[in-house]
């Protein structure tokens, strides 16, 4: 049987009794464990999972109604509550965490019949672009073993891509989604804020991150959007998509859209392969009939600065309930006063949650507000302005996901200003809430290399149709596992 | 000239869940870390779902207040860190960017003088420390968080307050206004508290915290005044500070934990959205507010002719009012005010007792209907009043179980004055010489009677036999 097939491809050969979908699940079960050993995308396994595929069969037999994943084999990002499940942002500080109720992500998909096999690693709390920050260690890259997956969502991008699963969900802060995507060769997508539920991701910096789907192909995160977007009365920030279905049309194609090309994310210190993929990219749209032009949008400069400023000040926030009073794990608290206690609680925090949780407690404090957090907003508003004046010309806009291929394990963990760089091309949907997509471009040196489109906020449905036209005009090898 | 500045905090007990999940806003029934859920509890990926009734209902204050009321909201993070705070920040409402609070500035009026309000903001209550053990070394602080979220208003003032009464004057007021919009019933335990600022004449401020109650927040701010007079007196100056009411000693103390070095670190709560109340929203908000407490005493006074004493006493408290409003009629409308606040209120003085009455309007109808149709006395009235609160019967049912009934038969009540005028020779005489004095007979009749002779009868015959 082969398990190397699309998310849909999967539930239409259930559906027509092609395969059961109890074997799918044993043989992915069986490839995990072969696989995962090295690869380490995941953190924990549900070994209830062949039981429950079990139960779809039956169904199916049984001509029982039936939801649209057929058993879909899914893996999560471990900062997505599942229900008596261990969530724990691999961190050292939820090591015991076993969420008591189900995001509302995870709701929509158990509606539908998806089989989750596992929770999947990422940098701890997911701050970080390479899993190297996760307190279990980190995942590797299945085209190269000795490269990082990318992150936050690395085991996500690692699980579809090793074909471990068939699509995954993680989460995009700052390019979380996309940047594995870009760097294993899958799909990545983070949809207009709000258009997805957070109810149930732990948060890291709630005003701009969204959950988003990893999978192999672009209709498969159509499709996945479909099933988990909408409002949803326990997220407030949720907006309502008219049950819109994105699988519908998306072949429409992009003849005589304006896409315009991002200066200042091919400028200085881009990677000249990276470089050649975009402009190949650039040029493949124009043959399918859109017209591409370059774009200034000059508050990008500032965007890496502001977005730090900004997520450490919410994760400051977010993370404070980690006091270990009411999870956590014991010490004799004798002898301890409240900020030797603060300490002692807080030292399960690996260096990178620590870095960014200090530089909360600072840059929005009072007297440095004005310099640092203030000044962040401004620039946030500002480049939303441009970008909203940009998308009043342009349909789309395009950049390679990364400036640059993924680099090696260990290589640039010590250097954080340098990590900080690699987000300088996604950060921006993120600070503006708009949609992007990375869709797998090329192979350089056998390192893989993601295109990214920007859509206008709420605009996911012409992003996806033009991922998808372009999807179309590449031909990539296959992951040599 | 000394300068008080109040915080008043009043839950919204009116309301049915808390501010952002499903939990009872009213925790008070609960066994202890039962009305919690993942949201309240601040678990991880858990998000505030906010309680748009709680919004209406805080605006109604700030209109109540007559505060100004922006046309966008939005709730702010103010990040501490606190056992009872699940989150280890509170959500709240802040106007320094902007006003952006459910309420901005405002009056209100104690007698003659006009308080300004600050701002009006809603925010989340913290759940509850209880501290157990004997002495310092098996002292243990439990945390309750079935309070943890209950939708809760801030009330700030200038400081327009210069003493103690002034300061009594305004919580009463305010009490009874909250309590009239139907949005909270201070009588509740905790639903509402309140910290002071004091500062004498060109002294520093200082803030106290932890009073109790109203009676203790009078005495803390005279305790601090008082304090503050005899620094200044020897010259010693007064430092800007945080003090704590204690409860046993009745005096204030310097709290060793910098409360106002505290950095909040404030910022825009992502989770909840601004949220737009227009004018449109504002006005059916305001078509939807209770008639107000002056407003009810003026309507008291000019249609039904009720004195202002009683009128003032019968507006002001929202379960008198209610019940005058079910039970009057324009005929019997001075009647039933006259036995609310004489008769009744002795009866249903404290909440328990409000709560465990029987009484309904309808009780007040047929008990004014009997005085004035003279099957009863008023004396007679007040014992029947007694029993409805207690079981609930009906009037009628009263009279014949207790013999209430008026004796105005002439015969019955002849034999009764004879045996008076027997008993009384002398006060007969007084009587005679000084008619003033036949008040002391009638009062001897009544005696016999228990208070059921026809009172105008009674005077008629005693007149009639005594000349």
């Amino acid at each position: 049987m082969n398990i190397k097939i699309s998310a849909l491809q999967f539930t239409r050969d259930v559906k027509s009794g092609n395969i059961s979908a109890e074997d799918f699940i044993a043989k992915t079960m069986e490839h995990i464990k072969k696989l995962d050993g090295n690869l380490h995308a995941f953190l924990s396994l549900n070994e209830k999972a062949v039981d429950q595929a079990k139960e779809i069969d039956k169904k199916i037999k049984s001509g029982e109604k039936i939801g649209q994943c057929f058993g879909m084999p899914i893996s999560i990002k471990d900062n997505i509550c599942i229900k008596d499940t261990k969530t724990t942002c691999a961190s050292k500080m939820l090591e015991n965490f076993i969420a008591p109720y189900d995001a509302t992500v995870i709701t929509k998909l158990k509606q539908q019949d998806a089989i989750f096999v596992g929770k999947v690693n990422l940098d701890e709390f997911a701050m970080g672009f390479s899993t190297e920050f996760s307190a279990y260690g980190p995942s590797k890259n299945p085209w190269n073993m000795d490269y990082v997956p990318g992150g936050s969502s690395g085991g996500s991008a690692v699980s579809v891509s090793a074909f471990e699963c068939v699509a995954s969900l993680g989460s995009d802060t700052g390019g979380s989604v996309r940047n594995p995507a870009s760097f294993c060769s899958t799909v990545g997508y983070k949809p207009t804020y709000g258009l997805i539920s957070r109810y149930g991701l732990i948060s890291y910096a709630n005003s701009i991150e969204q959950i988003g789907p990893l999978t192999r192909t672009v209709e498969d995160a159509a499709f996945m959007l479909n099933l988990i977007a909408g409002l949803d009365p326990n997220d407030n920030t949720t907006v309502d998509n008219n049950n819109e279905d994105y699988l519908k049309d998306i072949n429409s194609g992009i003849e005589g859209k304006k896409i315009g090309i991002i200066k200042e994310m091919i400028g200085e210190g881009i990677n000249s392969s990276v470089l050649s993929a975009t402009k190949d990219a650039i040029s493949k749209l124009e043959g399918l009939g859109a017209s591409c032009e370059e774009i200034s949008l000059d508050m990008i400069k500032y965007s890496v600065a502001a977005y730090y400023i900004i997520t450490a000040t919410e994760a400051g926030s977010n993370l404070a309930r980690y006091d270990n009073l009411r999870y956590g794990y014991d010490f004799s608290v004798e002898g301890y006063e409240f900020n030797s206690y603060i300490e002692k609680a807080r030292k399960k925090f690996g260096p990178e949650v620590t870095r960014r949780m200090i530089l909360g407690g600072f840059v929005p404090s009072a007297g440095h507000a004005g310099k640092y957090f203030l000044k962040a907003l401004k620039v946030k508003s500002k480049l939303t302005r441009q970008i909203n004046d940009a998308f009043k010309k342009f349909d789309l806009l395009i950049s390679p996901t990364v400036p640059i291929l993924p680099f090696k394990i260990g290589e640039k963990i010590n250097d954080p200003v340098a990590l900080f760089l690699i987000d300088i091309n996604t950060v921006t949907a993120n600070l503006t809430g708009k949609p992007a997509i990375s869709i797998p471009y090329a192979i350089s040196n056998g390192l893989p290399i993601g295109i990214q489109l920007i859509a206008n906020s709420m605009n996911d449905k012409l992003l996806l149709q033009a991922a998808y036209a372009l999807e179309k005009t590449v031909k990539l090898p296959e992951v040599p596992l | 000239m000394t300068k008080i500045g109040l915080e008043i905090h009043s839950q919204l007990t009116k309301l049915e869940s808390k501010l952002f999940c499903s939990c009872k806003a009213n925790y008070r029934e609960f066994e202890p870390n039962t009305n919690i859920c993942p949201i309240c509890m601040g678990l991880p990926g858990s998000l505030p779902r906010l309680n748009q009734k709680a919004v209406e209902k805080a605006t109604i204050i700030a209109m109540a207040l007559n505060c100004s009321t922006p046309e966008k909201i939005a709730f702010f993070r103010k990040n501490y860190f606190y056992p009872d705070l699940p989150k280890n920040f509170q959500i709240t409402q802040l106007n320094i960017y902007g006003d952006t609070s459910v309420g901005g500035t405002g009056i209100l009026m104690v007698g003659e003088k006009k308080i300004r309000i600050t701002r009006v903001q809603l925010e989340e209550d913290p759940g509850r420390l209880i501290y157990e053990g004997s002495s310092e070394k098996n002292l243990v602080t439990l945390v309750d968080y079935n309070r943890a979220g209950t939708p809760l208003v801030e009330i700030v003032t200038e400081p327009d307050f210069e003493n103690p009464r002034e300061v009594r004057e305004f919580l009463n007021i305010l009490s009874d206004l909250l309590e009239n919009l139907g949005v909270s019933d201070p009588s509740l335990e905790g639903a509402m508290r309140a910290d002071a600022n004091v500062s004498i004449e060109g002294g520093n401020k200082v803030e106290i915290k932890n009073i109790g109650s109203f009676h203790d927040l009078e005495k803390a701010v005279h305790f601090e005044i008082t304090r503050q007079q005899s620094l200044r007196s020897r010259d010693i100056p007064i430092i800007q500070e945080t003090r704590h009411w204690d409860d046993k000693r009745k005096i204030t103390i310097s709290s060793r934990s910098k409360e106002e070095d505290l950095d909040y670190r404030y910022f825009l709560e992502g989770d909840i959205p601004w949220i737009k109340i227009g004018n449109q929203v504002k006005e059916k908000l305001k078509s939807e507010m209770p008639e107000s407490i002056s407003s009810k005493k003026q309507r008291y006074i000019s249609k039904y002719g009720i004195p202002a004493q009683v009128a003032d006493v019968l507006s002001s408290d929202k379960f008198y009012s209610d019940l005058f409003e079910d039970a009057h009629t324009k005929e019997n409308a001075k009647e039933i005010a006259n036995i609310i606040t004489t008769d009744l209120m002795g009866l249903v003085d404290t909440r328990e007792k409000r709560a465990a009455s029987k009484l309904k309007p309808s009780h007040l109808q047929e008990i004014s209907d009997s005085i004035q149709s003279g099957k009863i006395t008023r004396n007679s009235a007040k014992n029947a009043l007694y029993e409805i609160v207690k079981t609930g019967k009906k009037l009628s049912d009263i009279i014949s179980e207790l013999d209430l009934g008026n004796v105005s038969d002439e015969s019955e009540l002849s034999v009764i004055i004879e045996s008076v005028i027997f008993e009384e020779p002398q006060a007969v005489e007084q009587a005679k010489s000084n008619p003033q004095t036949i008040n002391y007979l009638v009062g001897k009749v009544m005696q016999k009677t228990k208070g059921k002779a026809d009172p105008k009868l009674t005077l008629d015959l005693l007149k009639k036999k005594i000349r």
